[in-house]
């Protein structure tokens, strides 16, 4: 299927992000969270490098707790690709039993993802880093720069972004600082899902529906993925035809019951959406800023 | 509405479009508080383009942060930052969209406040129309106005004025008519080609996607159906090609790949093409693609060529048809908004992007600041934060450029502060001040290096600087002497002596000058290729001119030296009698009379000849340069 204008120009954008980011910087990496977003993404980085292999690794920050389906999907991807993939997880957090069970959502989230993400960028000497967020997801994501200026410590101060005039970046960084580039800054989830289809990209079988074991948790289905997750005495594990608009971890990522088993009818469904993707997200929950402060310490 | 208002709604409205007309890329601006993102809230709300648990969200945020006691506050759907909620203002500008069966919108929501005036630049660089809105009650106001010269200048064509809080005025036609006219006036001298106002209320939502039945007097579009259809496209597909490269892949000996995105008019395999900086010719030998090779592109795709023959281009190269080319120069007029806390420092070099490239650059001329509120211009030394002036621009090596009005990609550039890494200004290219030639490089076989080994020394500049009278032509001299009887090989270019032969065509204007000294840099270039040392004697008063030899010639080899003297001092040995011409008005343009002098920052040397001999200043920069190791190698 040949691209309407709009994914086409969507997709020069992003090519040409992807490629000022790799001029630019001496060590970029590219986040693979393993989701639609990212799936999207290093598509992009293979067609704007192609012949030649992307030049950057893969990062997966692993928090022990994603879906199994996402692990075995990522390292299939990694292989297809030829592609070098890092994957980290804060073994501090992993060796006190950090758990999306046992913490707050956002002391989990904190140790987990944030700070493990800081330890791959710091350990990685890398100065910049790709990430598949869009600006249409969140509130104080729609503020982001596609060029996102980082403290030596990784935080993000949204009160003095740089202005970012044109598509001119200024891409310059002082001693420790860091650069977070969003390539799919422009581009909203029905964009995402079209191009999925048109370019017939691979993407975790999750987003399709399917009977899957699942238990009915603070109003919405949690998938029981594996044998770590404890049953409160009430809870009984059923089976529904579910899928996910987003995949994050999977205690803290809640499916909607569905009949869409094949990208077209997702993409209809989604059409027809009265909530948002984020909906399935518990982590953004805990209060209406909660994006932006962990924005702030250094979260994608 | 009369000229120069081509306010063709209804026209736009009949011309159904074929085909779905392209994303339309839409920013709300004017003065804080005016309901810029009450608007795009409620265009949002009136739409159905919220969702259910945002629409939760914003209802007890609403309560929490709103305004307006129980009622919803859309402000709050693009407000998203922490402290925007707070202090109920936006800082920085929020990318919203959205789409209709008609067309898809991106929405940047600015901020009205001054401060981020440049938050409110950033939206206005990548839009193609711009909603200005103005509070009924308030009329225009200095920031209206600011936002309107901006959005002018960055080329924004298309003008919404949309007069708000209808509502508080009584939805009166005369109030909304008053606005209107005094737009006009603001308008005329702007480059906007057409503008449409329509009185809104972004609160209630009369005129906002359906007409108002407070305002039957109101007979047009409402605000959506015009942004729907309005028609924003420039003739762009006849545009000459500007493909700048951004990257080259070398992928293996065999595969040169130069990537880049098309910013205007279209390539084909065969096509004959230019690097417009090196003038060297090739063809298009292949597109590549990862799904085959293409035949053809157009702007906007972002492509990966290869050529038929081995040229050199590289990042910052601009790619071009023979038939139609860029400028090249290194000297070029254009308009920069100020954005850093630090002012303007004509002279001082910045870091200039422009079409991938980065380079040293400096102002060396404010030719006028622009008073936004009168569209008058003044006289200026500097800019400071939020200030517009149109510049002469040097920059360090010639550059490819259009004129922002051709081409807004590659017309544009940034100014970057090199200490604190900020963005200090966009810049917007009017024209070139000067051609650079088309002349590449020939290689040589036999290297500097090769040439300094014979002469036992490391070749260098040696840049005196000072006022007319401190004593630079004596000391070099000293030196020179010095430096042969140690069997340096050297050679001395002094200010007069030049001007009786190489720059005899030239004067002493501002201009002049640059160019005295720029040829004077590329003569001492080549001396320092031969592997010689060369003394150079010359006033050059300017910092970025200085700064431009030292570019040219390599930092490792060029070595200022600053012949401080008191002015008065040197005014008083006056050797040549020059002070006293000047001083009576015979001469102009004569440095520390009517020509300020600037010093050296951060010279390699600095010695003051009135405090000792020539003589002993000679013996230390001698020292100073075997202390480098610079001599008998
Ligand atoms: N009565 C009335 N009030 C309005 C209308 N539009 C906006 N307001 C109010 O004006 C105030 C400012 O609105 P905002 O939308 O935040 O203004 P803004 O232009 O976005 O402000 P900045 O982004 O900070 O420059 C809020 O209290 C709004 O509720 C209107 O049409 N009628
Ligand atoms: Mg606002």
């Amino acid at each position: 299927m040949p691209l309407t204008p709009h994914l086409r120009r969507l997709e020069a954008e992003a090519v040409f992000i992807l490629r000022e980011a790799v001029a630019e910087f001496r060590r970029p990496v590219m986040l693979y969270s393993i989701g639609k977003d990212s799936s999207v993404m290093l598509h992009l980085a293979l067609k704007a490098f192609y012949p030649a292999k992307p030049p950057f690794p893969l990062l997966h920050v692993d928090t022990t707790w994603k879906f199994r389906e996402m692990i075995a999907f990522r390292d299939q991807t990694a292989a297809r690709v030829e592609m070098e993939l890092i994957v980290h997880t804060n073994e501090d957090g992993r060796k006190r039993g950090v758990s999306p069970f046992t913490c707050s959502s956002s002391a989990y989230t904190q140790a987990m993802k944030t700070e493990a993400l800081r330890q791959a960028l710091n350990e990685g000497g890398f100065d910049a880093a790709f990430g598949g967020a869009r600006r249409d997801e969140e509130k104080s994501r729609a503020k982001e720069r596609i060029f996102s200026h980082r403290t030596a410590s990784h935080g993000w101060d949204p009160k003095t972004q740089r202005p970012e005039l044109w598509r001119i970046f200024n891409t310059r960084l002082g001693a420790g600082e860091t650069m977070r580039i969003f390539p799919l800054s422009n581009w909203t989830e029905t964009d995402v899902w079209d191009y999925i289809a048109a370019e017939n990209i691979p993407v975790v079988p999750l987003y399709l529906a399917k009977e899957r074991p699942v238990v009915r948790r603070n109003g919405a289905y949690i998938m029981v993925d594996d044998e770590r997750f404890p049953l409160a005495p009430d809870e009984v594990v059923e089976s529904r035809r579910v899928r996910f608009r987003t995949l994050g971890c999977y205690p803290l990522t809640g499916a909607i019951e569905s009949e869409a088993d094949t990208l077209e009818a997702i993409i209809a469904e989604m059409r027809q959406a009265s909530t948002s993707e984020r909906q399935g997200r518990l982590i953004d929950f805990d209060e209406s800023a909660s994006m932006e402060r962990k924005k702030r310490e250094g979260y994608f | 509405m009369t000229a120069p208002f081509i306010a063709d709604a209804e026209t736009l409205a009949k011309a159904q479009p074929s085909r779905p007309r392209p994303t339309l890329r839409v920013l709300t601006c004017g003065s804080v508080d005016d309901g810029k993102s009450t608007l795009v809230g409620r265009l949002l709300y009136e739409r159905q383009l919220i969702f259910d648990d945002q629409l939760a969200a914003l209802r007890s945020d609403s309560l929490r942060h709103g305004t307006l006691g129980e009622e919803i506050d859309f402000a709050l759907l693009v407000d998203g930052l922490e402290a925007e909620r707070e202090q109920g203002i936006t800082i920085d500008v929020a990318y919203r969209y959205f789409s209709t069966p008609a067309r898809s919108f991106i929405l940047a929501d600015a901020p009205g406040h001054e401060q981020y005036t440049r938050n409110m630049a950033t939206g206005a660089s990548n839009a193609e129309l711009a909603i200005l809105l103005v509070d009924a009650r308030k009329g225009l106001l200095t920031q209206t106005r600011r936002h309107a010269t901006i959005a002018s200048l960055l080329g924004v064509r298309h003008i919404v004025l949309a007069v708000n809080k209808m509502d508080l005025v009584d939805y009166d036609e005369a109030v909304f008519e008053r606005i209107v006219g005094e737009f006009e006036s603001v308008a005329a001298s702007l480059a906007f080609r057409s503008v449409e106002a329509i009185p809104i209320s972004a609160r209630d939502g009369d005129n906002v996607v359906a007409d108002s039945a407070n305002m039957p007097w109101r007979d047009g579009p409402s605000l959506l159906t015009y942004l729907e259809n309005a028609d924003v496209e420039t003739d762009g597909g006849d545009a000459p090609l500007r493909l700048p490269v951004q990257w080259v892949n070398r992928r293996s000996d065999a595969f040169r790949g130069f990537a880049g995105a098309i910013a205007s008019g279209r390539l084909q395999v065969g096509d004959e093409i230019v690097a417009a900086a090196s003038g060297r010719k090739t063809t298009i030998a292949r597109i590549v693609a990862m799904g085959g090779d293409l035949f053809s592109a157009a702007a906007p795709d972002s492509v990966m060529v290869t050529f038929a023959d081995e040229i050199d281009a590289s990042r910052g190269d601009v790619l071009c048809h023979p038939t139609n080319r860029p400028n090249v120069a290194d000297q070029f007029a254009a308009h920069l908004i100020w954005m850093s806390d630090e002012s303007l420092l004509p002279g001082r070099s910045y870091l200039m992007k422009i079409n991938g490239r980065s380079l040293a650059a400096s102002v060396t001329d404010i030719k006028h600041k622009l008073d936004v509120d009168t569209g008058a211009k003044s006289a200026a030394k500097t800019l400071s934060l939020n200030e517009i002036g149109f510049c002469n621009v040097a920059t360090a090596a010639p550059v490819a450029f259009d004129s922002y009005d051709e081409n807004r990609t590659t017309g544009a550039f940034i100014l970057i502060d090199r200490f604190s890494n900020a963005t200090a200004a966009a810049g917007i290219i009017a024209f070139p001040l000067r051609r650079a030639t088309n002349i590449h490089l020939q290689e040589q076989s036999v290297s500097k290096a090769t040439r300094a080994r014979l002469k036992h020394q490391t070749p260098a500049v040696l840049w005196f600087t000072g006022l007319s009278g401190a004593g630079k032509s004596t000391i070099a001299n000293l030196v020179e002497s010095k430096l042969v009887e140690r069997h340096a090989h050297t050679l001395m270019l002094d200010g007069d002596n030049v001007r009786h032969g190489l720059n005899k065509d030239l004067g002493f204007t501002e201009a002049d000058r640059v160019e005295n000294i720029r040829r004077v840099g590329e003569v001492a270039k080549l001396m320092v290729d031969a592997g010689l040392i060369v003394l150079c004697a010359f006033i050059s008063p300017f910092r970025a001119e200085r700064r431009m030899v030292r570019t040219l010639v390599g930092e490792q080899e060029f070595i200022e030296i600053f012949i401080d003297a008191p002015l008065d001092v040197c005014k008083e040995r006056d050797p040549k009698g020059l002070y006293k011409r000047a001083l009576a008005g015979e001469i102009k343009n004569f440095t520390g009379v009517d020509q300020p002098y600037e010093a050296p920052e951060f010279p390699e040397l600095k010695v003051s000849s009135a405090e000792r001999s020539a003589e002993a200043i000679a013996d230390q920069i001698i020292a100073y340069l075997e202390a480098n190791g610079m001599l008998g190698v």
